[in-house]
């Protein structure tokens, strides 16, 4: 057993977390500042927290990522980092040349109180940002929040620092993603392309963080938002956020720097969530939803009609980010399966009323935990005493899922032992089908391996 | 290759601002061994420049990840905000492998205090203690490891007190790591402290007698991918007894029984050779440096334990092993070689493999143009002769240097002083040595210390390897460029590498990359038919 010391007995803690469904905010910022085009991350603080990141982008991506550090040592430590981030702006901007660098915060910066307003200002009278580049920053102190808040401060950084209150008025319709994968950002460009809307995404990872093998390692791919993007980005008709958690800041932001009105969606993963989505974008563009969508759309509503008999009923323990789980909830209650167990380890204050709501009223027996101690230990304890079906999180499930023999969907961040998640959406009607095919393919191939032989299925 | 590398070196450079190309250039080598095979100095050990993109970590990742962590009944905690412990989960590959279902295994497990911004302003040492208690009563641990973070050091918990009182109160044994990611200037620091911690709360309190005749531990060897495994194997079957490796694969009571072998086997130099010292005050157990990366190397290294153990019988068995094994490599390690002679490698990575991982690639012909550590002091380059010279900067006094003692009841000397000035004098053996990596570097090769994404990048394109050795933040960027790169950290989840039969994997997985059919579609048909046509039109 991989897990052998994880009992059935659930014990109150106060203190102690394991196996933890969450990370530290600087990893989100940065992820974020991927999105920015010709941007490099830079994280200020010591030169793990940058390793620790990259590597683990890097895992789940299979794409290089660039980021530098600040190099922090004992004397920064004590003095303060002010020293160690003027140098490395000078040497960013003379050895990598980006147009960008956007700083995120570090436990140890933050403890320091190092003021990056007032270092960055320091930056720009010295004369070491040159003309026409920028340096932003957010603060992701690691003992707040989590990964999640972390790429929502970076991503509202994006509006404080450049959206322009001045910019032109346009019909464009701004979409501040939440934090999903490459194919995502991908699939909501192409829905609105389909739709005849013009949008201004951001971040926006595709074409960064799924480029294509060239020969050439281009150290700042063609993807990613444009400085000017997000400018003109205040002066957009409307924004529509996705995911509460992850993009609610940023909204807020251009709405009462920029007086763009948002609205706020729940991630659009599954039939709903989608239906939300374009419903919303058809509404606000005034643009009529394509033939091609709406027939997508039915055919995401056929398999599900076409195959309900083998998700019907199962029961489902969850972890991974609050926008995810609230969009998947919501989903596998349409699919008439039973979400059970739900654990973030990121501080959601709404998250069980997202939950509850999302549920729609079924499966009033859910356990349901964010924050302190909703941990993946505590998710392995419930289900150890009342199994479940499937298990739905990050490539750190699989320890659960082979103690169990319980099928496992690999969602969410990170997943470092599969492929796929950068190249194929799961937003969208076409990413619920993709959503449906997978859970399908567990629950039947599970059956293919455990049915006695006169009971071996050739049509399914 | 007609490439000048000093010519190359001036290009790695240049776009550095004045003080980082002078302290840039003192870190990047051309080899040239001189009179007696001395070789050129070399800058290490030092800061990264901020801003550069290194592959360097922290304090943290050298303490927990890499020589505790590995250990599986230690549980570890970590102190500090949620993400250290987080990155430092199962991301090594440290294999382990208890003996029954009922023994403990705290690997797979990631515990932390997850501190929040009440403990950053109030303090976290409550927490910490509410950590450790409820750890203890639902692991029931042996032993209890607590880890400081960044944070930690500066709000001033006091994790060593913490860890003196749950001691105490807990009745097991608890210790901790000062390993805050800013105490060095890699992971290096994090080394040191981790042997300071194990030699002062560990090593000596297991008295388990073994009745074997030949004892010994293997020291910095993690047991990725499965290397200690296979080597402990082979030990075994030249009837050697392998008490303890820090820390692949160990526990908490072989590490504790260490101090009952006769001799420690050096792998990783970097990462442990503080412990073989105080080992060796302390306790009169003499260390040596061996290497089981490469059949040949495997191969001289078990014969030195033959010399060392000075015993007929032991020699005879290990001969008969490398007969055996040096038949199963010598078919493929030809094959391969055939496919892959003339071919070209890098090497950035670690603080020891890069040196050891030279040998396999010139077992199968290939030539090593670059290497460098991401860690490696210059010990580590230039051997452990130059140590009187090596300057101790402010980045390294920092670590505690224990003054360490013979045990007044259990030193005993292994060998006597003259036995090993005879035993080095007579055979190819040096206790308390390690010759480096330039040494063995061909001339007018590069050594490259802490090698940065920018002079990673150019040294591609000037020499275009046919493989680059390096770490999961290169390895895509390398290979975008139509350059496989092997990890050698993670092996690219394969592996073992380690001794006969892991040389043999490694032979199987170059000659697969080195000739691999991918890299030659970069072209599409359109893109190849219009550049043809242009060809045509210029002519």
């Amino acid at each position: 057993m991989l897990l052998r010391h994880t009992s059935s007995e659930v014990m109150e803690r106060s203190a102690l977390t394991i196996n933890p469904a969450k990370t530290c905010q600087p990893i989100g910022a940065m992820y974020a500042a991927l999105g920015l085009h010709n941007c490099l991350p830079h994280s200020h603080g010591s030169q793990g927290c940058c390793a620790y990141h990259r590597s683990t982008l890097t895992r789940h991506y299979k794409e290089p990522v660039m980021a530098a550090t600040s190099s922090f040592t004992e004397g920064a430590s004590v003095f303060g980092g002010q020293a160690n981030l003027l140098q490395a702006i000078t040497t960013i901007f003379g050895v990598y040349n980006p147009d960008v660098i956007a700083v995120h915060t570090t436990c140890l910066s933050e403890t320091i109180g190092d003021d990056l307003v007032q270092i960055i200002a320091k930056a720009r009278s010295e004369g070491k940002i040159p003309e026409g580049k920028h340096v932003i920053h957010c603060n992701t102190p690691s003992y707040q929040g989590s990964h999640v808040t972390g790429f929502a401060s970076m991503t509202k950084a994006f509006v404080t620092y450049f959206a322009d209150p001045q910019a032109e008025k346009t019909q464009a319709i701004n979409i501040v993603p939440g934090w999903v994968e490459p194919s995502d950002m991908r699939e909501l460009k192409a829905l609105a392309k389909q739709m005849g809307v013009e949008v201004i995404l951001y971040p926006d990872t595709s074409d960064v963080m799924d480029t294509p093998y060239t020969g050439k390692h281009d150290f700042y791919p063609k993807g990613g938002v444009t400085v000017e993007r997000v400018q003109a980005s205040g002066g957009s008709a409307a924004t529509i956020g996705l995911g509460l958690s992850a993009s609610s800041p940023a909204v807020e932001a251009l709405q009462s720097k920029c007086a763009v009105p948002g609205t706020m969606l729940e991630l659009p993963i599954g039939l709903q969530g989608t239906d939300r989505f374009i419903d919303t974008l058809h509404k606000l563009a005034g643009v009529e939803v394509p033939q091609e969508i709406t027939d997508e759309r039915g055919r995401l509503l056929d398999l599900i009609s076409d195959m309900h008999q083998y998700v019907h009923g199962k029961r489902v323990a969850l972890f991974g980010d609050p926008d995810q789980l609230v969009a998947l909830t919501e989903f596998l209650t349409l699919l008439d399966m039973k979400p059970l167990y739900l654990v973030t380890g990121t501080p959601t204050p709404q998250f069980e009323a997202r939950v509850r709501k999302a549920l729609g009223g079924n499966t009033p027996e859910a356990k349901i935990k964010a924050g302190a101690q909703a941990d993946m230990y505590l998710l392995h304890q419930w289900i150890k005493n009342e199994g479940v079906d499937l298990l739905i999180g990050n490539t750190y499930g699989k320890y659960i899922a082979r103690d169990e023999d319980i099928p496992f969907l690999r969602f969410g961040f990170p997943i470092l032992d599969r492929v796929g998640h950068s190249y194929f959406p799961s937003v969208g009607y076409k990413g619920a089908m993709r959503l449906v095919e997978k859970i399908l393919s567990l629950f039947m191939d599970r059956q293919d391996r455990d049915a006695l032989e006169e009971r071996f299925e050739l049509t399914m | 290759m007609s490439i000048d590398p000093r010519v190359v070196k001036d290009e790695l450079i240049q776009i550095y601002p004045k003080k980082l190309r002078q302290k840039r250039s003192e870190q990047i080598v051309v080899t040239q061994k001189g009179e007696g095979g001395s070789v050129p100095e070399i800058k290490a050990n030092v800061r990264t420049s901020p801003g550069i993109i290194t592959q360097r970590g922290c304090t943290y990742a050298g303490c927990k990840g890499v020589v505790i962590g590995p250990s599986r009944d230690i549980l570890s905690i970590t102190h500090g905000p949620i993400g250290c412990a987080f990155y430092s989960w199962l991301t090594r590959r440290n294999q382990t492998r208890p003996a029954t279902l009922e023994d403990p295994n705290y690997i797979n497990y990631c515990l932390s205090t997850d501190m929040q911004e009440e403990n950053i302003v109030f303090g976290g040492e409550k927490k910490l203690k509410a950590a450790i208690r409820e750890a203890a009563q639902l692991f029931k641990p042996k032993a209890i490891a607590l880890f400081s973070t960044c944070p930690v050091g500066l709000i001033g918990d006091d994790v060593h007190a913490v860890a003196r009182e749950l001691k105490e109160e807990l009745g097991i044994n608890i210790f901790g790591f000062s390993c805050e990611g800013y105490r060095g200037v890699s992971q290096s620091a994090g080394h040191h402290i981790a042997n300071n911690g194990v030699f002062k709360n560990v090593v000596g309190l297991n008295e388990t007698p073994h009745p074997e005749k030949f004892k010994v531990n293997v020291l910095g060897e993690y047991n990725i991918g499965g290397d200690g495994f296979v080597i402990e194997e082979l030990l075994t079957r030249c009837g050697i007894k392998q008490i303890s490796t820090f820390s692949g694969n160990s526990t908490y009571d072989t590490m504790a029984n260490a101090h009952t072998a006769d001799l420690n086997l050096i792998m990783c130099h970097r990462s442990i050779n503080y412990v073989a010292e105080m080992m060796e005050k302390r306790f009169g157990i003499p260390w040596m440096k061996i290497n089981f990366i490469g059949a040949d190397a495997t191969a001289k290294s078990l014969r030195r334990l033959g010399e060392y153990f000075e015993d007929d019988a032991l020699k005879a068995r290990i001969e008969e092993v490398i007969a055996e094994e040096q038949e199963k490599v010598s078919g493929i390690r030809e094959a391969v070689k055939a496919r892959c002679t003339g071919k070209t490698a890098m090497l950035f990575v670690g603080g020891s493999r890069a040196h050891h991982y030279q040998q396999l690639f010139k077992d199968i012909g290939m030539k090593v143009l670059a290497a460098g550590y991401e860690f490696g002091h210059r010990d580590d380059y230039e051997g452990r002769k130059v140590l009187p010279t090596v300057k101790v900067d402010a980045d390294s006094k920092n670590i505690e240097e224990i003054d360490v003692v013979p045990d007044p009841v259990r030193f005993r000397p292994r060998r006597t002083a003259e036995r090993i000035e005879q035993m080095e004098a007579m055979t190819e053996m040096e206790f308390r040595d390690y010759v480096g990596m330039m040494p063995e570097m061909d001339d007018d090769t590069l050594v490259i210390d802490d090698l940065s994404q920018h002079e990673s990048d150019r040294l591609l394109e000037m020499y275009r390897p046919d493989i680059f050795c390096a770490g999961i933040k290169e390895k895509f960027g390398v290979q975008k460029m139509g350059i496989p790169c092997k990890q050698l950290h993670s092996y690219d989840y394969g592996g073992p590498y380690a001794g006969f039969r892991g040389a043999i994997n490694f032979y199987k997985d170059i000659d697969r990359m080195v000739n691999m059919k991918y890299a030659s579609f970069l072209t599409p048909p359109w893109a190849a038919q219009e550049k043809e046509a242009q060809q045509a039109a210029a002519d």
